[in-house]
């Protein structure tokens, strides 16, 4: 009996999930952890604005406010944004190029639950004697110094979700580059694979520096090595660097996928090929490129020197051209088009200013000089909420409208969608566009408290009403995503109507196997050229039915990651010097993680075979649902 | 997997094809071989004659970075049809770990 014999219940739905490596069932694990980790975020977020809501509030203590500000950081970036936009990777860009599944289904399990259990690990340290309070930059003077466990579950945490990160992009990258279908060559690929692709790339170059400086920070706060520490001979400058080299080129790992989410937006709801495709893919691949020539810019103000400030200030200003053209092209694809405002359409235009604002803040910063005024100010927070949230959040949120019915079946609420984005759009400014004025009234960042003569008390009000409307946002969100899911109404392979990428060739969710054949790619937009040539069957297809070699489900990787997970508490108690337990934990972890690589080695797991019986039968099955659907209501947005 | 392999049935035109391909590549090799060990000649020859190490240690690593590439494309096959990608990646990464060992070598520690 093959696997695709479904068994229901809840306990072996768990088990499923667990042991899944069905890439698009690994993209609903992403969505939902990362999905809460967000929640996660924007309650600390919560936090932060009610304490700054009125001069010298003692809603937060000072150590507290450290702690919730150091954690709404690492965690939006590291445990919320990253997953999101792995989720649409996963779930989409496979289907976009025709393939199978990702090139190893098994590391694309691993990469997840390295992920998830590395997040878990982190926000552990809330219950275990404090969270890290040092910024989630984490600099290496301020760290060092830091008591309690918090940065040492920051470093470890981090170490295991890196590792996590890292496998998701080596993935990605094999995938695009091998298993694309036959005619889907590199400049014909969908925006989205093509930022799924760069993105990937900057995170195979990215990821190593950020795992050696964490490396240096683990050994010196655990085992009393001096990497960082001044008076041994150490240089603390060297972890900003190492942080930053991966930092900057890590901003545009988020900001690149969001750009793909919208420009699969933009072509489909103003119903036109995208304006400039050759000129957007290489803006991508220049963007990834300049992201690692720029990252001093973030240490201006540490004393590099003119000549250093001046030749990274220049590089940074490059930045604005490639961005520039990928506006400009969207702007026109727009123009003259068939334009329908859904939900997804309306963050897209949105995105525009937003992210725009955000752009022209960042060259204001790039020039040297004043961002010795702006450094280390609200300005600063201004800036990157800017370009963060009126980018890559805006980008999630569209991008969940956009591929909730390819990865669940259903269709959210336009209405409610369209409520969402007032209250997250209108409070999104509200909280943020007040604080550039903030910064330069002189509020520096990263303060608790402040005082009632400063003048700063209005603005500081505004901005935390702004973050409740944010809020209020996402909570019909939630609403929205429960409701859609109790009523249940299937929807079919296209539900947009004007879907052009072969994702929505396939049925809404698309069955285990992906495309029964594999299609044939003719050209740009392949599923839009055979509707445009009215092919009744959806595609062509590049090969006969046949059998389908699938991989089997593995609980190994969860069992892999479970180790390090137990190895981390192991390495970081161990230090206590009182704990008998800690150094026999630490082995057991590593035991079970390199037990688990063992036995994943030399147990031969071949997969099984959809037969092509089955996948006649399976077929029949999805064509059924599909006339009982339209028998009875039309699905979707038409 | 036993089933899975083919058997290849070439023409002589093809046969002769990939016996001349054979030899040019088994040329390049050689010629690259002997450049090899004249370029390691060099660099023994340099540091045996004692000259200024700030002559030296520049020379030595421009010929490492000769050999290197020799290296990937003669013996690696990294010329072959199908390498682009590979190349494309390996290029951007070095180029990239470049710039970045500079800009730290200069602003951190001169």
């Amino acid at each position: 009996m093959s696997s695709n014999a479904q068994k229901t219940g809840f306990g072996a739905t768990i088990w499923d999930y667990i042991t899944t490596v069905d890439h698009k069932k690994i993209a609903i694990l992403y969505l939902i952890s990362g999905g809460f980790f967000f929640l996660v975020g924007g309650v600390e977020a919560m936090l932060i604005r009610i304490q700054l809501m009125k001069a010298g509030n003692d809603f937060l203590s000072a150590g507290t406010y450290n702690e919730v500000l150091t954690m709404h950081g690492t965690t939006m970036i590291f445990l919320a944004a990253m997953p999101i936009l792995f989720a649409f990777m996963n779930s989409i860009a496979p289907l976009q190029i025709g393939a199978r599944d990702v090139a190893f289904p098994f590391l694309n399990s691993l990469g997840f639950w390295l992920f998830f259990f590395g997040g878990v690990f982190l926000n552990l340290s809330w219950f275990l004697g404090g969270a890290p309070d040092a910024g989630w930059t984490n600099y290496a003077s301020l760290a060092l110094a830091s008591e309690g466990h918090g940065i040492d579950f920051y470093s470890l945490g981090l170490t295991i979700s890196g590792f996590g990160s890292l496998i998701a992009g080596i993935n990605f990258l094999v995938t695009i580059i091998n298993m694309r279908a036959p005619g889907m060559t590199y400049m014909r690929m969908p925006l989205f694979t093509w930022t799924t692709f760069v993105a990937s790339a900057l995170i195979l170059l990215a990821f190593p520096p950020l795992t050696v400086g964490i490396f240096f920070m683990i050994f010196d706060r655990l085992f009393g090595a001096n990497f960082f520490d001044v008076t041994m001979g150490g240089n603390t400058i060297i972890w900003e660097h190492f942080f930053w080299i991966f930092g900057h080129p890590e901003v545009y790992i988020l900001i690149l996928p969001a750009f793909g989410i919208f420009s699969e937006i933009f072509a489909i709801f103003s119903r036109k090929r995208l304006f400039g495709y050759t000129a957007l893919v290489f803006a991508t691949i220049l963007i990834g490129f300049y992201g690692f020539m720029v990252w001093a810019h973030h240490m201006f103000t540490t004393g590099l020197g003119p000549t250093a400030n001046a030749v990274f200030a220049l590089a940074t200003m490059i930045i604005a051209v490639p961005t520039g053209i990928k506006i400009f092209n969207w702007l026109l694809t727009i123009w003259g088009g068939s334009i329908s405002f859904t939900v997804p359409m309306i963050y897209a235009v949105a995105f525009i200013p937003s992210f725009t604002a955000g752009g022209v803040t960042g060259v204001m910063q790039a020039i040297a000089p004043l961002d010795y005024q702006l450094h280390d100010s609200y300005f600063i927070v201004a800036h990157f909420h800017y370009v963060i949230v009126g980018g890559v959040v805006l980008a999630i949120l569209a991008g969940t409208h956009l591929y909730w019915p390819k990865m669940f079946g259903t269709m959210l609420s336009e209405k409610l969608g369209k409520w969402t984005f007032w209250f997250f759009f209108i409070g999104f400014h509200l909280t943020f566009f007040i604080q550039h004025f903030l910064g330069l009234m002189g509020m520096p960042r990263r303060v608790y408290t402040f005082g009632a003569d400063q003048g700063w008390d209005l603005f500081n009000a505004i901005s935390t009403v702004g973050a409740f409307f944010m809020a209020v946002g996402v909570i019909i969100l939630l609403v929205n995503v429960v409701m859609t899911t109790i009523k249940n109404e299937r929807v079919g392979n296209d539900p947009w109507g004007d879907g052009r990428t072969l994702e929505w060739a396939i049925p809404s969710p698309p069955p285990f196997y992906n495309f029964a054949q594999t299609p044939l790619v003719r050209g740009l937009d392949p599923y839009w050229i055979e509707k445009m040539e009215g092919n009744k069957e959806g595609m062509i297809y590049a090969e006969p039915l046949g059998d389908i070699h699938m991989p089997n489900n593995s609980f190994i990787p969860f069992v892999m990651s479970l180790g390090m997970f137990v190895a981390s508490f192991g390495a970081l108690y161990h230090l206590d010097g009182d704990k008998a337990w800690a150094l026999p934990v630490l082995i057991i972890g590593l035991g079970i993680t390199f037990g688990s690589m063992l036995v994943r080695s030399w147990k031969d797991d071949l997969g099984f075979i959809v037969t092509k019986e089955e996948l006649i039968a399976d077929q029949e099955r999805i064509q059924r649902e599909a006339q009982a659907r339209e028998g009875g209501k039309n699905g979707g947005l038409k | 997997m036993a089933h899975d392999t083919h058997d290849i049935h070439r023409s002589r035109a093809e046969y002769e094809f990939v016996k001349r391909k054979r030899a040019t590549e088994m040329r390049g090799q050689l010629t690259s071989f002997a450049i090899m060990i004249f370029l390691t000649l060099i660099a023994f020859t340099l540091v045996a004659a004692e000259f200024s190490p700030y002559l030296i240690v520049p020379i030595l690593l421009l010929l490492a970075a000769i050999q290197v590439v020799l290296q990937l494309y003669h013996f690696m096959h990294m010329g072959n049809k199908g390498h682009g990608m590979m190349a494309f990646f390996m290029f951007s990464g070095m180029f990239i770990a470049f710039l970045t060992v500079l800009a730290m070598v200069t602003i951190v520690w001169w």
